[in-house]
C-alpha cells in the first residue's frame, strides 16, 4: 500500500529521506500510523507496509521531507505503542525506488 | 488451572491491580461485564448519569490520587459519551482505563444496533487503545492497559470488549502479576550537568513548573530547586499547588490570566528552566516574543515536548522528580539579591489586583470567603471559563493535588462529575466545585449521583446569566457584537438541586452570606450554595489570543 497522506510541502526544497518503522502486527496499526500525520500535519510523501516472516512483527516504509520537523515526527513515532523501532536511511533508498516504475 | 468467562477474567484483573470503585453506566453490550461485577466484593460500582459525567468521575479520582482510575460504558453512544472525557484525560496527561462494550465480534462491520468504531474513533484521544478479539487476550491487554496509562507521562486507555468476548470461557494457568509502570528512563548526567552550569551562571532565571511536576510527585523537590538556587518561580494552570502561592518565590500563573507582573518578570528572564510544562499557547502567548532573552532548559518525561515549541539550550529526558533529585546536589546556593529585589519591584509595580475582595458575593470575594473556611486539606475543583480563572488567580493553592481543573481541553461540565469522583476517593476531603451556570449545565444530570452517594462536594455556582468567557471575548474583541452568550431565561438552580436532593443556600438572599457560607461548607454532605454575581466583571489582565504575553490588556 502506497498513498499520499497529506499534502505536499509546497516549496519542497528539502531532502526526502527513508524512514523503516518496525512495528507489531494487528488490524489498528496502519490506523495509528497514518494518523498521526494527518493529526499531527506531518508531510509524508508514501507508506509502504507488510507484515514479516513470523506474522507477529510488520515494516512499514516511509518517505518524508527532512525538514526541521523530522526529529519531532520520528520521536512522535516513537511514542506509540505499537512502534518498537524507527530507523532513518537517505532518500536513494531502494524499497521505494524499485516501486517508482509503478506510479509513472 | 481456573476456567472463568471473559468478563470474570476482567473483574478479577481489576480487583487484583487495585481498583475499589468502578464508574459507569450498564448497556446491552457490556451486560456480561456487569454480571460478573454484581458478584466482586472488593469493588463497588457507582451509577452515572451520563457517561461523560462517568469518565470526568474516573478522572477525578485519578486526579486526586494520581493512581489510574476505570470507567464502564456500553457500546455505541455510551462509548461516544466518553469520548470527551478521554480526550480531557489525553490533554491532561491523567491516567485513565475505560472499558466499553462492543457488539460480538462476527457483528463488528455490519452497522448492528449500537455499534461504533470507538477503537478508531479514539485512537487520536488515547495514549493506546485496544479491540479484544478473545477473552484470553485479555489476560495481556488489561495488565498493559494500566501500564500503559501510568508509564511515563500518564494517559487513558480505551480497551474495547465485543459482547461474545465477555461471554467466551478462558482457561489458563494462573493470573498475571498485576501491572506496574514502567521502569523510569536513565538519568541523562551530562545533560543534567550542562543544566546545573547554566543555573548557576544565570542572572535572572525563572523556573517554570507544569503539570508533570504534580504527575511525578516532584513538587516538593521542585519548592528546594527554587529555593536553594533564589529562583522566581511560576507555575502553569495545571501546577498549581505545587509551590504554595504565598510562597516569597511564587510568582503564581503565567499566561493569559496570569499577573501582570509575572509576564514581566518572564520577558526578563536570562534562563528558564522549564519542568515538566509544554509551552502551552495559553501560556506562553506568540511564541517567539516569550521570554526573548533566556536560555532554556527543558526537563519532561516525554521526549516529544523537548523542543516542540521551543528548541531548549539544554534538553533532558527523564522523570523529574529523578532529574530533580540528580540536579539538587549539583547547583550552587544563591541568594541572587539583584534579580529577587528586582522582581519584587515588579511585583509591587504591577501585582494582580483582586477587585472586590471583600464582598464575599463578587467574583473574587466568594472565592475567598471560601478559601477562608476551609483548610488546605480541601480540594478544589473547577469548572470551565470565568469562574475558572477567577479561582485560579483568588484561591491560595499550597498543595500539590489540592487544585483539580480541566486544562488543555478546556471541558465545560468537567467541573461536578470530577469534584464527585475526588470526593469517592478521598471521601475524608472537603471537596469544593466552583462552576459557573454554564458549566454547571452541562453536566448536571449528576447532581443525581451526588445525592445518591452523598459525597462531601460543594458546589459553589457563580451566575451571571451568560457564557461569560464568550460575553468577554465578543465585547473585547468582536466591536461588541453579543451572540449565543446570554441565557434569556433565567434557571432557578436553586429548586433544581432541592430536586435532585440536595442542600441548598443561596447567597442572593442570605442576610449574612459569609457566616452561612461558612456554615454549609462546614457541614458534610452535598450541597449547591448559588450567587449571583455581575455580568459586566471581565476576566482581567488578558493576554490577547495570539499576542504576546507583555500585551496584556487591563479592565
Amino acid at each position: 500500500m502506497i498513498e499520499q497522506v497529506a499534502e505536499p510541502l509546497p516549496a519542497s526544497g528539502f531532502e526526502k529521506v527513508v524512514l523503516e518503522l518496525e512495528v507489531n502486527n494487528h488490524p489498528g496499526v496502519m490506523s495509528h500510523v497514518c494518523g498521526l500525520f494527518a493529526r499531527r500535519a506531518f508531510n509524508v510523501e508514501g507508506i509502504l507496509c507488510m507484515p514479516l516472516p513470523d506474522g507477529r512483527r510488520s515494516r512499514i516504509w516511509l518517505t518524508v521531507f527532512a525538514d526541521q520537523r523530522l526529529e519531532q515526527l520520528v520521536r512522535q513515532l516513537e511514542r506509540l505503542v505499537d512502534v518498537l523501532e524507527v530507523r532513518r536511511h537517505g532518500a536513494d533508498h531502494e524499497v521505494f525506488v524499485q516501486l517508482e516504475r509503478f506510479f509513472q | 488451572m481456573m476456567t472463568m468467562t471473559g468478563a470474570e477474567l476482567i473483574v478479577r484483573l481489576l480487583e487484583q491491580q487495585g481498583i475499589e470503585t468502578i464508574v459507569g453506566i450498564p448497556g446491552g453490550a457490556i451486560l456480561p461485564l456487569y454480571d460478573a461485577l454484581s458478584q466482586s466484593k472488593r469493588i463497588r460500582h457507582v451509577l452515572a448519569r451520563h457517561e461523560q459525567g462517568a469518565g470526568f468521575m474516573a478522572q477525578g479520582m485519578a486526579r486526586v490520587t494520581g493512581k489510574p482510575a476505570v470507567c464502564f460504558a456500553s457500546s455505541g453512544p455510551g462509548a461516544t459519551n466518553l469520548v470527551t472525557a478521554i480526550a480531557d484525560a489525553r490533554l491532561d496527561s491523567i491516567p485513565l482505563v475505560a472499558i466499553t462494550g462492543q457488539v460480538p465480534l462476527a457483528m463488528i462491520g455490519t452497522d448492528a444496533f449500537q455499534e461504533v468504531d470507538i477503537y478508531g474513533m479514539t485512537i487520536p484521544i488515547t495514549k493506546h487503545n485496544f479491540l479484544v478479539r478473545s477473552a484470553a487476550e485479555l489476560l495481556e491487554v488489561i495488565p498493559q492497559a494500566f501500564r500503559i496509562a501510568m508509564s511515563g507521562r500518564p494517559g487513558p486507555v480505551l480497551v474495547d470488549v465485543p459482547k461474545d468476548v465477555q461471554n467466551q470461557l478462558v482457561t489458563f494457568e494462573r493470573l498475571p502479576v498485576p501491572a506496574v509502570p514502567d521502569p523510569l528512563p536513565p538519568l541523562d548526567e551530562p545533560a543534567i550537568a550542562a543544566a546545573a552550569r547554566l543555573i548557576d551562571e544565570a542572572e535572572r532565571p525563572v523556573l517554570y513548573l507544569g503539570g508533570g511536576v504534580i504527575h511525578a510527585d516532584a513538587a516538593p523537590l521542585a519548592v528546594t530547586l527554587a529555593e536553594q538556587t533564589a529562583m522566581p518561580t511560576t507555575m502553569t494552570l495545571m501546577a498549581l499547588g505545587a509551590m504554595p502561592v504565598d510562597h516569597p518565590l511564587s510568582l503564581g500563573m503565567l499566561g493569559m490570566h496570569g499577573a501582570r507582573y509575572t509576564n514581566f518578570v518572564l520577558q526578563e528572564a536570562d534562563l528558564l528552566v522549564c519542568v515538566g510544562a509544554r509551552f502551552d499557547d495559553r501560556a506562553i502567548g506568540k511564541a517567539s516574543q516569550f521570554c526573548p532573552e533566556a536560555k532554556v532548559i527543558h526537563i519532561d518525561i516525554d521526549r516529544a515536548e523537548l523542543g516542540k515549541i521551543r528548541r531548549p539550550d539544554v534538553a533532558i529526558h527523564g522523570d523529574v522528580k529523578a532529574v530533580l533529585q540528580a540536579l539538587l546536589p549539583r547547583v550552587r546556593a544563591q541568594l541572587r539579591k539583584r534579580w529577587l529585589s528586582h522582581v519584587a519591584g515588579l511585583k509591587s509595580r504591577f501585582p494582580l489586583v483582586l477587585e472586590g475582595r471583600e464582598d464575599p458575593r463578587s467574583h473574587y470575594g466568594l472565592v475567598q470567603a471560601v478559601a477562608k473556611a476551609l483548610d488546605d486539606e480541601a480540594v478544589v475543583v473547577t469548572d470551565v471559563g470565568q469562574h475558572q480563572m477567577w479561582v485560579a488567580q483568588a484561591y491560595p493553592l499550597r498543595r500539590p493535588r489540592q487544585w483539580l481543573t480541566s486544562g488543555g481541553l478546556g471541558t465545560m461540565g468537567f467541573g461536578l462529575p470530577a469534584a464527585i469522583g475526588a470526593a469517592l476517593a478521598e471521601p475524608q476531603r472537603t471537596v469544593v466545585c466552583f462552576t459557573g451556570d454554564g458549566s454547571l449545565k452541562m453536566n448536571i444530570q449528576e447532581m443525581a449521583t451526588l445525592a445518591e452517594e452523598g459525597g462531601n462536594v460543594k458546589i459553589v455556582l457563580m451566575n451571571n446569566q451568560s457564557l461569560g468567557l464568550v460575553y468577554q471575548q465578543q465585547n473585547l474583541f468582536y466591536g461588541k457584537r453579543v451572540i449565543a452568550s446570554n441565557y434569556r431565561r433565567p434557571t432557578d438552580f436553586v429548586k433544581i438541586a432541592e430536586g435532585f436532593g440536595l442542600e441548598a443556600l443561596d447567597l442572593d438572599r442570605s442576610e449574612h452570606p459569609e457566616a452561612d457560607l461558612a456554615a454549609i461548607l462546614r457541614r458534610p454532605g452535598p450541597a449547591l450554595i448559588h450567587c449571583s454575581i455581575e455580568r459586566e466583571r471581565f476576566v482581567y489582565p488578558m493576554v490577547p489570543p495570539g499576542a504576546a504575553n507583555t500585551e496584556m490588556i487591563e479592565g
